[in-house]
């Protein structure tokens, strides 16, 4: 009775619920010396009322979160072009802009409304590249990061991420009376919704390759139990509820299987795959140490993960068609934990024991080099952003859990800190499908 | 028809430096079990009232050797002074079969969320094996392991006994 209860409820709270408690708030606390300056121009919009949306705001914010970029601020404008015939380059030159981004928005009857912008190289005058997008009142901030990610795609050669998201967990309240919420924003914080809420822990959030599910571990029966939940009808099912551990969902490739960490009944921590159709069970490893954290390799034919049958933890891979038949990946450091594997493919994110700090650390998986990212005590679950150019972690600030961000080569960094709260397990989605 | 579920916390030495304030120390029996019988008095008039039952006394007996058992950190061997605990949970449990235990296992905070998972699993499988050699069978045990998840104990004192109320008192009979 009580599970058709709670099944209900996570439905309308998905549908209805605006997760304004946790409001994050970023904070760049280290950007890149030599970001590029780049004046984003406030779009046109020729009509009495007030323009609908501020499509630039979002473009420029989103650049300069990238660390990368380092927009113009607007109060320095001394002229506001909206198409490129309008556009006076030496006026953007003295202002040390190397780029300029120029559009309006235009009314297309009824909800609709069309974004057509300019990018332009200042110091030549060059038209980069341009645009023509359409939007609803409520997909505006989608488009404007489209943009986002068309400029800087144009500009850097990696693909934009500002059009994904991420899914973390909230914890608010003090124990032992906490709510556990699991939310998904957009990747710059905005546009939270509520996924699943309990007073009992929720954990390790994974996306499905489509980006359209999540998986997650609940102990919303007082045990812990793997959940599958689509994320726009909130409709959801419980894929695993087994005694002992249900732990640690990873999904395959092909979106078919999850890898998932189980003790059973003998309380031998070990690694299974499950695939989602049959409900198929098979062990993957075999050994009494505990063997956890699984993530898959691109190809789906491997699956990286943590054992601590050495003594202290390492990461370890397997081939799934020969379950047991594990070798070591990292030997660096007495303390490798929580892989994740980088989009190429060609290196692993790990949770590592640095001089006594737990930082997020990348291995090569060539040359098995290890290098410390992130700068914190306590930090951990590295995820990367789909682009491989950025990971989100969790992080502690004054005793408070929060997200933060790092390049993956160090430069940039910052913070996503929730207004109350703790905020942690960050992960980034896949990107949007359909283009 | 009422299964008693008795419940023993299992835990890293370490989550319990990391308590700011008073440190839990061993369980202190001295005002647990009056605490125990004024609580279970509402709900459990019918089976307690009046008699003087043998199960309901070594139930008492187990609560009071002790609820919480520390292990050194890293480590998941139950040291000599926990003993005495697991002894009387087990004898309470070897009396019938129908009783209950849940082992909660718990980490500290320090490091990866899904490790510490299983780092509070092997404590937890530890205390049953620690239980099952002593004669209480699989099907009186549940295991559970929180992690780092939900902070165990710390000023969580109080409301462990409130829990263990509730479940010495039946309503966990799920």
């Amino acid at each position: 009775m009580r599970k058709v209860v709670w099944l209900f409820v996570v439905v309308a709270s998905a549908l209805a619920m605006p997760a304004a408690n946790a409001q994050l708030v970023i904070e760049i606390t280290r950007g890149q010396e030599n970001a590029v300056p780049i004046a984003v121009v406030p779009f046109g919009w020729e009509s009495a009322n007030a323009a609908p949306f501020d499509v630039a705001q979002v473009v420029a914010a989103d650049l300069q979160r990238s660390g990368r970029f380092a927009p113009l601020d607007r109060k320095d404008m001394i002229d506001r072009p909206t198409a490129g015939d309008q556009i006076r380059f030496q006026d953007w030159r003295y202002l040390k802009s190397d780029f300029i981004v120029v559009g309006k928005l235009t009314p297309d009857g009824g909800d609709r409304y069309s974004a057509q912008f300019e990018l332009y190289n200042v110091l030549n005058g060059q038209r980069l590249t341009g645009q023509r997008l359409t939007a609803t009142t409520g997909s505006m901030r989608a488009m404007s990061h489209r943009i986002a990610d068309i400029i800087f795609e144009q500009l850097t050669g990696i693909r934009g991420a500002f059009s994904t998201r991420i899914a973390f967990v909230s914890a608010e309240g003090t124990p032992p009376k906490q709510q556990y919420t699991l939310i998904v924003a957009d990747a710059d914080g905005e546009n939270q919704q509520k996924i699943a809420n309990s007073s009992e822990p929720i954990m390790s959030p994974a996306w499905s390759p489509d980006g359209q599910s999540l998986a997650y571990v609940s102990f919303e029966s007082k045990a812990s139990a793997i959940y599958v939940q689509t994320l726009r009808t909130g409709e959801r099912s419980r894929v695993s509820a087994r005694a002992g551990i249900n732990g640690a969902p990873s999904w395959s490739p092909d979106g078919s299987t999850l890898a998932l960490t189980l003790s059973r009944k003998d309380g031998d921590v070990d690694i299974y795959t499950l695939k989602l159709q049959s409900q198929s069970l098979t062990r993957m490893t075999f050994d009494p140490g505990i063997d956890t954290e699984p993530t898959w390799s691109n190809d789906g034919r491997k699956l990286y993960f943590m054992s601590d049958r050495a003594g202290g933890p390492q990461i370890y891979e397997v081939d799934v068609d020969q379950p047991n038949r594990a070798t070591r990946v990292t030997f660096e450091g007495t303390y490798n934990a929580r892989p994740r594997l980088s989009p190429d493919g060609k290196q692993l994110a790990v949770v590592h024991l640095d001089r006594g700090n737990f930082r997020i650390a990348i291995v090569d998986l060539q040359s098995k080099g290890v290098q410390v990212l992130s700068p914190g005590r306590q930090d951990e679950s590295p995820s990367f952003a789909p682009n491989g150019a950025t990971l989100i972690y969790a992080t502690q600030d004054r005793g408070r859990g929060v997200l933060a961000t790092v390049s993956v080569d160090g430069r940039v960094q910052q913070r996503l800190a929730a207004s109350t709260g703790d905020v942690r397990e960050p992960v980034w989605s896949p990107f949007p499908s359909g283009r | 028809m009422r299964a008693a579920q008795l419940m023993l916390i299992v835990m890293s030495g370490l989550a319990l430096a990391s308590c700011k304030s008073k440190p839990p120390t061993l369980p202190d029996a001295s005002n647990q079990p009056e605490e125990t019988s004024a609580d279970t008095g509402r709900t459990t008039d019918t089976d307690v009232s009046g008699r003087v039952d043998p199960n309901e006394q070594l139930k008492q007996t187990a609560i009071q050797a002790g609820v919480i058992i520390y292990f050194d950190y890293d480590r998941a061997e139950i040291k000599p002074e926990f003993v005495p605990i697991v002894t009387a949970h087990a004898k309470y449990l070897n009396t019938n079969s129908a009783n209950k235990i849940r082992l909660e296992g718990h980490s500290d905070e320090r490091g990866s969320r899904e490790y510490n998972i299983g780092l509070g699993e092997r404590r937890a499988q530890a205390v049953r094996r620690a239980l099952m050699l002593q004669g209480v069978t699989e099907a009186q045990i549940t295991t559970v392991s929180y992690g780092e998840e939900r902070p165990a104990v710390c000023d969580r004192g109080a409301d462990h006994d409130g829990q263990l109320r509730r479940r010495a008192s039946g309503s966990a009979g799920e």
